[in-house]
């Protein structure tokens, strides 16, 4: 993606825009970007327990906004990976603070003053003023849906208002997939989601209990290089198109399965 | 309609369903606005034709980039 200051949304709420924006960032900062994840939902913060940066939130966004500190000091800085900065969202105030210039100004000196390479603003559930506010500073977005018919129809939704504010790189994330429903017919298969929304993909993510185990801990799964294929490969491997690179999509066989049985009684992996 | 062994996919008829409210939410239509439509269409109609009240049909559908209406109308007697 060429955009520097990439929206992640939705839509609807609970599909997986603040585990995407952590795990991608992460991913991201890992690649060798100096990356900056930006919450912007404010009154219901999470990226900062998401990537367990929650006991080093001293100012936030709204602090960055009204004066109450300079930009740099908001800037939370991640224990894992040097290259990588949150920027959190307020806990208590209001959302009357928000305002789309402010939010543009913010993102543009983080890419243009605090020298990021890349911005990723994890945008507010719903289509109100914070979705607005955090869609104003971007350049580009990721769309994240499960294959279920609130999250489509309200991606589809999303993908209107962004074309309407004239955000041409739009990319989809297909997440929560699950490979066995999908095999019986019960769940959309990537391409009919791609075919109903008409967006391009750039990642498909199975469902992974890893994924809620390690944010049980605060520790982005993209981090965990021991994974093999899983929603950590996935973020991964969203981190390397993002930067452009060309990765294929690995086969979804369903977990357990008859052939995954048959691969553990000849003694494979 | 469907074999004893093969039951319908239930991801076709959520396909089909989401085709459906898409192709009307992107029209901001509501489905109940359509019936409306349909009504004083086959009213207009019925001025110049003698249509039937049933068998007709009308509903927006996504062609490529392109919302279309299309309402199907048939007309008794025209024939000869």
């Amino acid at each position: 993606m060429n955009a520097k200051a990439i929206l992640v949304t939705s839509g609807k709420g609970g599909v997986g825009k603040t585990t995407t924006t952590a795990n991608v960032g992460a991913a991201l900062a890992r690649l060798g970007e100096k990356v900056c994840v930006v919450d912007t939902d404010v009154g219901l913060r999470n990226l900062d327990v998401v990537m367990g940066l929650e006991g080093r939130v001293v100012y936030d966004l709204i602090d960055v906004f009204e004066g109450r500190c300079k930009l740099k000091q908001a800037l939370i800085r991640d224990k894992r990976v040097d290259s990588l900065y949150l920027l959190a969202a307020s806990q208590t105030r209001d959302k009357s603070a928000l305002s789309e210039s402010r939010m543009q100004e913010t993102v543009r000196l983080l890419l243009e003053e605090e020298g990021f390479d890349r911005v990723l603003i994890d945008s507010p559930a719903g289509i109100e003023s914070g979705f607005q506010t955090a869609a104003s500073a971007a350049d580009g977005a990721v769309v994240v849906v499960n294959p279920e018919v609130s999250s489509v129809r309200d991606a589809d939704r999303i993908i209107g208002l962004l074309e309407a504010r004239e955000i041409s790189e739009v990319r989809l994330i297909i997440n929560r997939l699950r490979p066995d429903m999908v095999k019986r017919g019960d769940m959309l298969e990537v391409e009919d989601v791609l075919e109903i929304l008409g967006v391009k993909l750039i990642g498909i993510v199975p469902e992974d209990e890893r994924i809620l185990v390690s944010t049980n801990i605060g520790n982005p799964a993209s981090l965990d290089d021991n994974t093999k294929l899983g929603a950590g490969t996935a973020f991964r491997d969203i981190a390397k198109r993002i930067r452009g690179d060309d990765v294929p999509y690995p086969s979804l066989e369903p977990q357990g399965g008859f052939l995954a049985g048959l691969r553990r009684l000849f003694g494979g992996a | 309609m469907f074999g004893i062994f093969r039951r319908r996919k239930s991801k076709d008829e959520l396909k089909e369903r989401l085709k459906l409210v898409l192709s009307y939410d992107r029209a901001k239509l509501s489905p109940g606005n359509v019936e409306q439509l349909k009504k004083e269409l086959l009213g207009v109609i019925q001025k110049y034709f003698p249509a039937g009240e049933s068998d007709y049909d009308v509903r927006v559908e996504q062609q490529g980039e392109r919302m279309i209406l299309i309402a199907n109308l048939p007309v008794k007697g025209s024939a000869g």
